[in-house]
């Protein structure tokens, strides 16, 4: 057998560790979206403070937020003061109250502060399913045509918004061209 | 007592009954053998699917809320009369093919499904190599010894058979 042979080993041992040693510093619980580059779910829920009948063109025409939350959710309670401050810098963020009680919710939001334009109620949990919700908090990042373009799992906080942020420009970005003939 | 006993006996005779994480879910709409299909369907889905949330747990094994709501869902969904393959479909269309517990083959799973026969294969192959020149060495070496060699070879192996009879 020819010397480089005896490498041969050697050479899959390195590969194999490199492998494992990037796997080390995956995060398994970073599973991709299914509905990445989909159009929203259809959807047609009473909104929780107005009560107004909201369906998925609603959220056509403009880029917006679209965040899973509930009162029994503790990360929940950690992401609210920065959302208030993203829809105060102007962000539009729409809520989804995820299996939850209306008045508890409504009260949250006059006491923390509602960041968001509106939050339809999804007590029985049926948009969440279809938006293949594991947990709150999630955001989706919905793009003027009403397709989900990203989803982040987890609160959104000051500590991770940079990465997000280009994310969001982006689709402004793209909406802005896409309105111009 | 016998009467209790008779009551289940016909009772559980016409339903299909799954018990999955201490729950039970009862199939009681059609005649006993659908019932029966119908449990069999729920139980085998709700091991094969895994819960979205955890790393290594299916619906049937896992407290986690969204995997009891995915429970409910897939309990409807068979109760209704859903075949496998579109609930398996709803499910990966909604949480991806996370959920499965047998991933399906395209080129994304290739190295999954065919990276161990390929692994077996180079392994047979080297031990084939290794094998073969293992047996050209031998014979090489047998040829290397020499007349003389041979013979006090031969001498002293005769020697050790002699030393062994005493």
């Amino acid at each position: 057998m020819k010397r480089w042979a005896l490498f041969i080993p050697f050479i899959i041992f390195v590969l194999l560790g490199f492998l494992l040693w990037r796997g080390l510093y995956l995060d398994p619980k970073d599973v991709p979206s299914a509905l990445v580059n989909k159009s929203f779910p259809e959807f047609n829920l009473p909104t929780l403070v107005a009560g107004e009948t909201k369906t998925q063109s609603s959220l056509q025409g403009d880029v917006h937020l679209v965040n899973v939350w509930g009162t029994w959710c503790i990360s929940c309670k950690v992401e609210h003061p920065f959302l208030v401050k993203l829809a105060q810098q102007g962000v539009k963020i729409v809520g989804v109250n995820y299996k939850d009680e209306n008045d508890p919710a409504r009260q949250w939001l006059s006491e923390l502060g509602n960041p968001y334009l509106y939050s339809v109620d999804d007590e029985a949990g049926t948009l969440s399913m279809d938006l293949g919700v594991t947990g709150a908090p999630e955001t989706f990042f919905v793009d003027a045509k009403g397709v989900i373009r990203y989803k982040h799992q987890g609160p959104i906080t000051q500590g991770n918004w940079a990465p997000l942020e280009k994310i969001w420009l982006g689709l402004i970005e793209e909406a802005k061209q896409g309105g111009q003939p | 007592m016998k009467t209790i006993l008779f009551i289940f006996s016909v009772f559980y005779s016409l339903t299909g009954l799954a018990i999955v994480d201490g729950h039970e879910y009862i199939f009681a709409d059609g005649n006993s053998q659908e019932n029966q299909q119908k449990a069999n369907l729920f139980r085998s889905l709700s091991e094969e699917l895994r819960c979205p949330k955890c790393q290594n747990q299916n619906l049937a094994d896992s407290n986690a809320m969204i995997a009891g709501d995915l429970r409910r869902e897939l309990y409807q969904q068979v109760k209704a009369g859903g075949d496998e393959q579109s609930i398996i479909e709803f499910m990966v269309n909604r949480y991806g093919e996370f959920v499965l517990y047998r991933p399906k083959v395209n080129t994304m799973t290739y190295v999954l499904w065919f990276g161990p026969v390929a692994l077996l294969l180079i392994a047979l192959i080297c031990l084939g190599f290794i094998v073969r020149k293992r047996k050209q060495v031998q014979q090489s070496t047998s040829q290397v010894l020499s007349g003389d060699q041979q013979k006090r070879l031969e001498e002293l192996l005769g020697k050790d058979k002699g030393d062994g009879n005493v």
